[in-house]
Formats: structure tokens, C-alpha cells, sequence
């Protein structure tokens, strides 16, 4: 059970997985997430479902090496098997055809952003997708999504590939269009969105956003990925991931999110001395 | 003690005349043996270590076989109480633990949890005769004795009738979804437990902590379980993983049995409820309990370390959160309660250990905010005080806020522990099930649900409840499961 059937490294430290869940594979939706720990008393990780095959009964997992637990997963080998993988969990993301939809994927957001754009694709959306990236190494599934876009818009902070600009400021383009799109959806960090959701709010174009919560249970017993949105407490493992953007409070979902913050950045430095990964070549 | 009871007993062997009632009643109440309370606030052994053959045949003893048996009446799920005293008075522990079982699956746990002062103890006449329950014939800790005297000797696997064909889903595999496992596989028919969670054992394992209710003691209950042929499936998330009507549409489940409890937190809808630093008593618990975080140097899961906690609420879950704050090495816990000791729903026993352990009680104060800093980090909670008021509908005096008496507590940790609903996912996933206002499943009178072939019982049916109720329903649903595959 949970076998990984296939290894990729995308960039210096995102890491792709397809593993061997049969039954996650044929129930799952764009914009649902997995919960998997790599022990049996491991951390709970959630991380969004990036892809799937019902057919062969995979899916795929597309991660960055932050925490002990994901560094240790990054050094995972075909064959072998994840201890505990259960999804796939949260609300499926609302598809139909919306009309023009501007898909807005950052960093290692991109990847789930992959099987939303599809899905609203093929439910007969004009689709924009902007991606954005620090430089063009840390630029992943931009294939993928090629040959979903109608039209494709790249960033980099450093101009190494595409525009050098934020994803901000194509999006901003794009709500002074007439028409404006009818649906924005960003996934990437937190300040990211928190910013998406900004430029479109005086255009009024609704905008979605999938949160990444500190999560335990996954199943809305906990409330620790509780995050506040137009003032009422929702967590985000049973209401969401996605959220209207525009409603969410950003600032304190980050001051949240960074609780564990210090042992995070501890375990960071521990790992990458442990498990001998370079560490000049990791900038995150 | 022990000395104390061998010396007693061999008083009362050396008798010529039987015991009059009133020789029973002299009989002083066998006080349970405990771990210092300075030293076991240290770690997460388990603070009560459980009475001496001794103290237990002569706790039974005390015992006066009322032809009423008042205490029966009291116990949810009707045990032969003066019958299994009996056995154990005679020192027939063995025969003692089987009458409990003609009743409840669970002595070990229930000997260990149940609010007895409510129940069985409450109407005892020992007690009354005394006039103080505490005085009654203490019926869990006999329980818990002949039940552990059991499980030590090795419990011999329940035998399993053959083979029938029938195929029975249990989702949830706390209390309630266990019980049903074993009624409906001792007939025969094949029994797959779905459980959401990596471990099996529901609250008994995320909530209730070690020091309470030792995790072996579950995980026996569960070995017993296998060994009779019990499938047990973990990740598996009913509603998500698989719709509960494709278990029985797809999967050919002939029956299924919800039992998914009460796991949706309630917070005080506060401001500051946000914060870092103000946990759920459910997150806190399960960090604490499941997922290790105690053991802080090889945990992969972390905890915040805390300098001063207040616990708000007054049940057993604002005990266990305060009793593990302490222990994960808390200077100050405070329990912040709206009404006063005597309408605590925690086990008596409970709030004596959490006293001992040098746990503070703020009786009739509430929290009124959580303040933080500009890192959102806890750092002090307003309250209120509260003084009692008229009674409202459950009968307790309702407590009423003292105008302008704020205060400022300095804590830097809020656990919120004032109750669950009812887990929602079923429900949301599927729309055949009738729930309740509050979200509980509705069922009849066999526990059977709107839904043909789908039973339901435990936290999910009762609300937030307890692991005996949990398991006399479990119980029910299942002989109705059995007569609908017979
Ligand atoms: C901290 C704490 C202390 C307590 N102390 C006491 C006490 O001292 N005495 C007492 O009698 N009672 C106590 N209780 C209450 C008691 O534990 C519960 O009443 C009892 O466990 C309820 O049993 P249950 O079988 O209904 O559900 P639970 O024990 O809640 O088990 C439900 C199980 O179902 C699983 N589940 C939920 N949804 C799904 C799904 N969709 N698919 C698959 N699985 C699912 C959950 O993960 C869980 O394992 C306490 C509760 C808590 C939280
Ligand atoms: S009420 Fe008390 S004394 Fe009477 S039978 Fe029950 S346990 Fe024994
Ligand atoms: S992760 Fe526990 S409630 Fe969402």
C-alpha cells in the first residue's frame, strides 16, 4: 500500500511523487488534498493532490523539502511505501464554466493549481494561467500547463525566464481588460495570495485561494487549521482548502502558520547535516 | 493498605458468625493506591495503580447484596453489580469479571472512566447509609481489578461462530464502533473497521491520556479483536475515501454501523479565539496523546511550550488538558470555570487528582478575550466573574455575569475545552441520514438510522457523551444488525 511507483526532483529542493493509492485515485477531485505521514508517530503532512490516474490507480504529489518530515520524504526510493496516506480530503473546487478564468500558481503552488486549470478547461473556460517562480529553476509543470493555458503569462523575480515582475502585476493587467475574467483562483505562499486577492478586490473579480494550514486530523475534529474568514472561524480541512479570497484574514493565518516556525527552521538546518544534502544549494 | 485489608480480612475468615449489614458498613472504604502527586506530574504514567486482591475482596465484602439492588438501576447498561461483588468478595475474581461481561465488553476501560459517582455509586446503599457517595461500595475499582487480574492472565480470544457470508462495516473505532465489531462478529459475519485515523481506539486514544487510561489497555481490546478475525482498515475517511452509500451499493457491505463520535470542537466565539497559543483541547490532547509530541526530543509533531495555561471548562476534557499541560512542564495551569465545583461534569475523582497535582481553579469566571501581541503571540486572557442565578432548564443555577468585574489573567496558552458536536462529514457526505438540530444522527429505537441497513450509536447519536453509553447503544445496534442478518 502506498508504494511510490515513480521519483522526480523538479528543482533544487521540489520533489515529485507518484504513489500507488487506488482508492484516493478514484475519488479524487481538483482542489482536494492528502494527508500522509512517513511513520507511524510521524508528523501529519497535508499536501494537495497535484495529479492522478484512476486507471492505474496513482496519484501524484508535488513538494518542497521544508520540515524534517519532508526532507525525509525527498529521500524516498522507488518501492518504497509511504506508512500512512488518507484522502482525499477537503471540499472538491467548484467547476463549471465560468467563462474566461485566470489561474494564478506560484512557487510549488503551481501544482495544485495543475488539475484545477484542467478542470476548468474542460468545462469550457477560456483559461490564463500566470506562474510565477524566484528564478527559471524553481519554475515547475510549465509543459503541463502550456498545454492547458490559452494563454500562458511567466514571471520571475529575477527576469531569468519569462517577465521579471510579481504575479500581481499580470493579474492587475488582466482585471483592466474589458471584459474582466470572471474567476480568479491563486494557490502559492500566503503573501502571494493575500496580494492576488488585493489586486482583483477593486475590480471586483472573485477570486479563489487554497490555504495550506498547520494540520492534525484532517477530518474537522482539531481545529488547528482554523483560519478566519469574513470574520467567522471555517477550517480550512472540511470548509475548504479554497476560500474567497477577498475574505480571508491573511494576517493572522500567517502568524499562525509560523507557530511552529523556529523548530521548523531548526529541523531545516538538522536535516540537511543528517540526511547530506548540500546545503549551499538550498536557498529557501 | 495493603496490610491494612490482608489484616482485616483475616479478622473477618476467622469469624464465627456471618457478617450482619452493619459489620459491612463498618468496613472502611478501600481508599485507591496512587502515585505521589508532586512526582507523577512529571510524566504520563498512570496515576491510580489499582487495588490489591485484598482491597478488593474486602471493598466487596462491603457490598450488601440489596434484593433491590438500586446500583443496577443506576449502571447504563444494567450489570449484575451485587453478582460480580459476590464472586469477588469469595476471592472468584475469574468468575467475578465473566458476570460484568454478561454486560459490558469494556470492564477494564469503563473500571477506569466512568463517572461512578453518577451512576452505579450514586444510589448505593452503602453510600446513603453513610450519607456520602464517596462512602458507596466502590464498584469501578473492583471492576477495574477483576477486569486487569483478566487481561494479566491473558484473555482468551471469544469464540466465533462459522462462517456466514455477511459482510459489516464499522465506521469509527471508538467504544460504540469496538462493541459492535465483537456482537457482530462472535455470529459470524465478516467485520471491516474503517477508521480515519492511523491508530485504532477513538477518544480512548486521542483524548483520554495515559495517565488516565493507559494506551495498552485499548490496544488489548483491539488485539482480541484481530484475533478473532476483525479486518481493520485505518486512513479511511468515510464520506471522503468512499461515500458510506457506496459501501453498501459498490462495496456489498450487507450492514454498516456509524460510530464516528463527537469530534467537532466548539470554541467561545471570543475575540482573540485565533491567536497562537489557543488551541482546542482536541488538538491539544491528540498532539499530546497520539501523535507523542510529549516526548519532545523524537517527536516529529511539536507542542508549544507553555509557562501558563488556563483550561477553560469544567468536564473531564478540561482535566485531561490540564493535567498534560502540567506535565509537559507548565509552571502554572489554571482551570477557568463559569459555574463552581459542584456542577463540574468531570469524574469527582478527576478534579481531586488535578487539585493534588497543584492545578489552580478559578470557580465562577469566564473568559471574556484572548490579547495578544503584535506577533499573535497569547499573551494574557480577560475575564469575568460570574455569580449563580436562578436554575436554567438542565436544573443547574445558571451562572450571571458581574457587571464591570474584568480582570486580566497572565497566561500565554488558552486550551478551549467546553464541549464537541457532532462530526459533521457524514452528514455533509451523505444527504440519506436524518440528523438532529445539532447534527446528531437520528435513530430508532434499534438503533437503526433513516437509512436502510445503516445503524448508528455513540457520541454521533448522544452528543458528547461518555464511553459506557458509547458502548450499551453499540450494543443494542448490534443485536439489531444481528437479527436483520440472521
Ligand atoms: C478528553 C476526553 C476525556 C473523556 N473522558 C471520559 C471519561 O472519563 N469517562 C467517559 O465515560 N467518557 C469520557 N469521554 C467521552 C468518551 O470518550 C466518548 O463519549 C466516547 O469515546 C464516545 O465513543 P464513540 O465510539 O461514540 O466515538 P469516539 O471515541 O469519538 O470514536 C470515533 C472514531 O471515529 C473516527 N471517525 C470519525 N469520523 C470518521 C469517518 N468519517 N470515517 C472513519 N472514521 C471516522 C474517529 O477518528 C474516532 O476514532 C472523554 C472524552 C474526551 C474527548
Ligand atoms: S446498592 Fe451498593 S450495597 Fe446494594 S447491591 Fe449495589 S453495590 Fe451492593
Ligand atoms: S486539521 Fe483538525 S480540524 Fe482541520
Amino acid at each position: 500500500m502506498n508504494r511510490i511507483i515513480e521519483t522526480t526532483q523538479l528543482s533544487d529542493d521540489v520533489f515529485k511523487l507518484i504513489v500507488d493509492a487506488p482508492l484516493i485515485a478514484e475519488e479524487r477531485k481538483p482542489g482536494q488534498f492528502i494527508i500522509l505521514q512517513i511513520h507511524d508517530d510521524g508528523e501529519r503532512i497535508p499536501l494537495t493532490i497535484a495529479d492522478g490516474n484512476s486507471k492505474k490507480g496513482t496519484i501524484t504529489l508535488i513538494f518542497q523539502a521544508v520540515g524534517r518530515s519532508t526532507h525525509m520524504l525527498a529521500n524516498f526510493k522507488v518501492g518504497d511505501e509511504i506508512a500512512h496516506l488518507l484522502g482525499p480530503l477537503g471540499t472538491p473546487t467548484h467547476i463549471e464554466k465560468f467563462g474566461h478564468v485566470v489561474c494564478v500558481g506560484g512557487g510549488i503552488g503551481v501544482a495544485p493549481m495543475h488539475p484545477i486549470a484542467q478542470g476548468m478547461k474542460v468545462a469550457g473556460n477560456k483559461v490564463t494561467i500566470i506562474m510565477g517562480a524566484r528564478n527559471k529553476e524553481l519554475m515547475v509543470l510549465e509543459d503541463e500547463m502550456r498545454t492547458i493555458a490559452d494563454d500562458l503569462i511567466i514571471c520571475t523575480d529575477d527576469g531569468s525566464h519569462g517577465r521579471k515582475c510579481l504575479v500581481t502585476e499580470p493579474l492587475k493587467e488582466l482585471c483592466e481588460n474589458d471584459p474582466k475574467p470572471d474567476l480568479a483562483v491563486a494557490i502559492g505562499p500566503p503573501i502571494m495570495m493575500k496580494f492576488c486577492a488585493e489586486t482583483t478586490r477593486p475590480y471586483e473579480v472573485h477570486t479563489l485561494v487554497s490555504l495550506n494550514t498547520i494540520m492534525i486530523d484532517g477530518t474537522g475534529m482539531c481545529g488547528g487549521c482554523r483560519v478566519s474568514v469574513g470574520g467567522k472561524t471555517k477550517f480550512v480541512c472540511v470548509d475548504g482548502p479554497e476560500f474567497d479570497g477577498h475574505k480571508v484574514d491573511f494576517d493572522n493565518m500567517m502568524l499562525r502558520l509560523g507557530a511552529y516556525k523556529k523548530r521548523e527552521a531548526d529541523d531545516h538546518h538538522k536535516c540537511h547535516i543528517e540526511l547530506g544534502i548540500d546545503w549551499t544549494a538550498d536557498k529557501g | 493498605m495493603n496490610d491494612e485489608a490482608k489484616k482485616q480480612l483475616a479478622n473477618i475468615d476467622s469469624r464465627e458468625e456471618p457478617l450482619k449489614p452493619k459489620d459491612r458498613i463498618a468496613i472502611p472504604t478501600q481508599e485507591m493506591p496512587t502515585q505521589d502527586p508532586i512526582e507523577r506530574g512529571k510524566d504520563f504514567t498512570e496515576v491510580a495503580t489499582g487495588y490489591t486482591a485484598e482491597q478488593a475482596q474486602l471493598e466487596s465484602i462491603r457490598c450488601l447484596q440489596c434484593k433491590t439492588a438500586p446500583c443496577i438501576a443506576g449502571c447504563p447498561v444494567g450489570i449484575n453489580i451485587p453478582g460480580f461483588l459476590k464472586a469477588a468478595s469469595e476471592g472468584n475474581f475469574e468468575k467475578s469479571v465473566q458476570i460484568i461481561k454478561e454486560s459490558s465488553l469494556l470492564p477494564a476501560i469503563c473500571g477506569r472512566v466512568c463517572p461512578q459517582e453518577t451512576q452505579c455509586q450514586e444510589p448505593c446503599t452503602v453510600g446513603k447509609a453513610l450519607k456520602d457517595v464517596e462512602q458507596a461500595v466502590s464498584i469501578g475499582r473492583v471492576e477495574r481489578y477483576v477486569a486487569d487480574l483478566e487481561r494479566d492472565n491473558g484473555i482468551v480470544t471469544p469464540a466465533v461462530k462459522s462462517k456466514t457470508g455477511k459482510k459489516v462495516a464499522v465506521i469509527g473505532s471508538g467504544p460504540a464502533g469496538l462493541v459492535v465489531a465483537a456482537d457482530v462478529r462472535r455470529e459470524g459475519h465478516d467485520v471491516t473497521i474503517l477508521e480515519a485515523f492511523h491508530k485504532p481506539g477513538g477518544v480512548m486514544v486521542y483524548g483520554i491520556p495515559e495517565f488516565r487510561l493507559p494506551k495498552a489497555i485499548v490496544q488489548t481490546e483491539i488485539d482480541t479483536l484481530i484475533a478473532m478475525g476483525v479486518e481493520l482498515k485505518t486512513d479511511f475517511v468515510v464520506g471522503r475515501t468512499r461515500k458510506l452509500k457506496d459501501l453498501i451499493e459498490k462495496d456489498g457491505y450487507d450492514a454498516v454501523f456509524v460510530a464516528t463520535g463527537a469530534g467537532l470542537p466548539r470554541f467561545m466565539n471570543i475575540e482573540g479565539e485565533n491567536l497562537v497559543g489557543v488551541f482546542s483541547a482536541n488538538e491539544y490532547l491528540t498532539r499530546a496523546n497520539l501523535m507523542k509530541a510529549y516526548d519532545r526530543e523524537n517527536a516529529d509533531t511539536p507542542i508549544i511550550q507553555s509557562r501558563k495555561v488556563a483550561v477553560l471548562g469544567g468536564g473531564n476534557v478540561a482535566m485531561d488538558s490540564a493535567r498534560t499541560a502540567l506535565r509537559l512542564g507548565a509552571e502554572e495551569v489554571h482551570i477557568v470555570y463559569r459555574r463552581t465545583e459542584k456542577e463540574m461534569p468531570a469524574r469527582v475523582e478527576e478534579v481531586h487528582h488535578a487539585q493534588e497535582e497543584g492545578i489552580v481553579f478559578h470557580l465562577l469566571e469566564n473568559a471574556k478575550s484572548i490579547l495578544g501581541d503584535d506577533q499573535g503571540l497569547v499573551t494574557g486572557m480577560e475575564c469575568l466573574r460570574y455569580e449563580l442565578g436562578a436554575p436554567d432548564e438542565s436544573g443547574r443555577r445558571r451562572p450571571v455575569v458581574i457587571e464591570g468585574s474584568e480582570f486580566i489573567m497572565d497566561v500565554d496558552t488558552v486550551i478551549v475545552a467546553i464541549g464537541n458536536d457532532s462530526n459533521p462529514l457524514i452528514k455533509q457526505t451523505t444527504p440519506e441520514i436524518e440528523c438532529n438540530k445539532w447534527g446528531n444522527i437520528i435513530v430508532d429505537d434499534t438503533g437503526k438510522t433513516s437509512m436502510d441497513c445503516v445503524y448508528a450509536g455513540g457520541d454521533i447519536v448522544l452528543g458528547a457523551a461518555t464511553v459506557i453509553l458509547a458502548m450499551g447503544e453499540g450494543r443494542r445496534a448490534a443485536a439489531s444488525i444481528n437479527a436483520l442478518l440472521a
